[in-house]
């Protein structure tokens, strides 16, 4: 008996020691990036070890300078431009879905939530070309029209399918109540169903943020003017201005462009966690 | 009424009419400055013939059908191991989701090109183990043999949100289940086979499905590490890519719609024989 469990003990410890190797392996290439933005640019490949034996702020002054005159601040202003009318949007008209469906009596109810999930597995390419010319007719090339107008209009159905499910877990009686109190429809989504929604919202909204930031795709398409670059727009063009030659600055811009994650990450991994889990975000 | 008007106007707007749209586009000749010249099946035909297009073909299926399985084989046994209760379960959990949330960002696919490169620390890490300098020479990333190999290794990386969802999903098994099949003496490799694999059956298929259709449309990293042209001999040159460049680069709107409709079949082909081959395997409790 006694050699079972310490069998079990060794075995248990073997599994802590590979779990904790294969973290090391997973975020060395991080570490190794944020280490090395603060080296000196000769240095980075010559030591390539986590020491830093000059230590130094170049890159990121350097960085921030910009290629062509524009702010790397500039760059991180464009991008909120963008964000935060796609995560009210996102918010708003998604919320209103989740509580149609999660709570209201119509003829076409079984349709909505297929067709949710078909959106969903729809490659961004099939409505790509004739999105472009409609944009073309209405003017809205190169500007941020194209990416933000289309989230108040609940495009995005990963998170039409989470408000529904946490909408539906909220109890009705509160609702019921209300109703009896003589309160409408709008009335029970501002006053009850949004204010129990909350973690929804925050889990929403973190994605949003997250996604379209990081957004390449669509950001290449619609957005040509260095001026109105967003973060990921600017690194591109960072990566062909200075290819070879400064990949201090490249590192150092990266590191920057991950800050805003990284703080969403940190602060708010349970509602990321949550977000996952309900409905398989993609992360 | 009221509260789904936006996204009744959105799916027409922006979903059902441009899907239509490009169906039709997918026949003519479109450089988006003149009038659609319908040219029946001709973009089809060819695509058929367009060497950059199979190359493209080949690449893409190559990563979706290396990179996916091996992502969640890496994601359920992490989320095994991590479900044997270890201690700082929450640290590791953090650690090992983190690459998944950076991983599409242009940043990450910068990193990348360094890690893979030259004077990269993949090489440095191969030096250490002692492999000689013939090897530890090689730049990964733009050697035309090795450089998908480094994206779908990129793609691995990210393992950490089909993780979340198998640890989830592993939770939920009572711990009865293993404890009776325990004293029928059951072994862990038939605990895992019998159990764990059978209840978590749809968890794996909706992963795989989800998986497989972000795996099509790569773009990022495939751009931004073959330099927006498809690498050195085309060897990143994904379906996606090559989609933005005819129809962005080379205003070829016709045939990047008959590209965009060849896609969404071959996705929806996929996925529902995904859905009948497994339906024989799926475990669903009711």
């Amino acid at each position: 008996m006694d050699r079972a469990v310490r069998g079990e003990n060794v075995y248990k410890v073997l599994v802590f020691i590979l779990v904790l190797l294969g973290a090391l392996i997973m975020i060395y290439p991080l570490i190794w990036m944020i280490v090395s933005s603060f080296k000196p640019e000769l240095l980075i490949f010559k030591d390539k070890s986590l020491i830093i034996r000059e230590f130094t702020l170049e890159n990121y002054t350097r960085g921030f300078e910009g290629v062509g005159g524009v702010s790397f601040l500039e760059y991180m202003l464009n991008s909120m431009k963008v964000v935060i009318p796609v995560i009210i949007g996102n918010l708003i008209s998604c919320s209103m879905v989740g509580y149609a469906v999660a709570r209201l009596e119509f003829s076409f109810k079984k349709a909505v939530i297929p067709v949710i999930l078909i959106t969903m597995m729809l490659p961004v390419h099939a409505t790509l070309v004739p999105r472009y010319m409609m944009f073309r007719v209405f003017g809205w090339l190169n500007t941020y029209l194209p990416l933000t107008v289309p989230s108040f209009f609940a495009m995005q159905g990963f998170f039409c399918y989470f408000f529904i499910q946490f909408m539906r877990g909220i109890p009705r009686d509160l609702d019921l109540a209300a109703t009896v109190d003589g309160c409408n429809p709008v009335g029970i989504y501002l006053r009850i169903i949004v204010p129990l929604s909350l973690p929804a919202f925050a889990t929403s909204a973190i994605f949003s943020f997250i996604w379209t930031y990081d957004d390449f795709f669509s950001q290449l398409i619609y957005i040509n003017e260095p001026v109105k670059y967003t973060v990921t727009l600017a690194l591109r063009q960072y990566t062909e201005a200075l290819e070879m030659s400064a990949f201090g600055v490249l590192f150092a811009m990266s590191t920057v462009s991950l800050i805003p994650i990284f703080i969403f990450f940190i602060s708010c991994q349970k509602y990321l966690i949550e977000g996952i889990v309900t409905t398989g975000l993609k992360g | 009424m009221l509260f789904l008007a936006p996204w009744i106007i959105g799916i027409l707007v922006f979903s059902l009419y441009p899907i239509l749209h490009s169906l039709v586009l997918s026949f003519t000749d479109f450089d988006l400055f003149s009038v659609p010249r319908f040219v029946g099946l001709q973009n089809y035909r060819m695509l058929l013939q367009d060497a950059r297009f199979i190359q493209s073909c080949k690449v893409t299926t190559t990563y979706v059908f290396l990179g996916v399985p091996l992502q969640l084989i890496f994601a359920l046994l992490l989320a095994l191991l991590l479900n044997r209760g270890i201690p700082g379960l929450k640290y590791f959990r953090a650690i090992y989701y983190l690459p998944a949330l950076l991983g599409g960002s242009v940043a990450i696919s910068i990193l990348w090109r360094q890690v893979f490169g030259i004077e990269g620390i993949f090489n440095q890490f191969l030096s250490y183990l002692g492999f000689s300098e013939e090897i530890t020479k090689i730049s990964w990333i733009s050697n035309p043999k090795f450089s998908l190999h480094t994206l779908i290794v990129l793609r691995v990386w990210q393992f950490g949100s089909p993780m979340i969802i198998f640890l989830a999903g592993l939770r939920q098994i009572p711990s009865e289940l293993y404890e009776s099949a325990s004293i029928d003496g059951a072994n862990t490799f038939a605990k895992f086979t019998r159990i764990t694999l059978p209840i978590l059956s749809p968890i794996i298929l909706f992963n795989l499905i989800m998986q497989i259709i972000s795996a099509f449309q790569a773009f990022t990293p495939a751009y931004i590490i073959g330099s927006g042209t498809g690498g050195s001999l085309d060897s990143l040159l994904f379906y996606s890519l090559y989609l933005y460049i005819c129809g962005f680069k080379y205003f070829r709107m016709g045939y990047a719609s008959a590209m965009a409709w060849i896609l969404m079949i071959i996705i929806s082909v996929l996925v529902f024989f995904i859905l009948k081959l497994s339906s024989g395997f799926i475990h669903y409790e009711d």
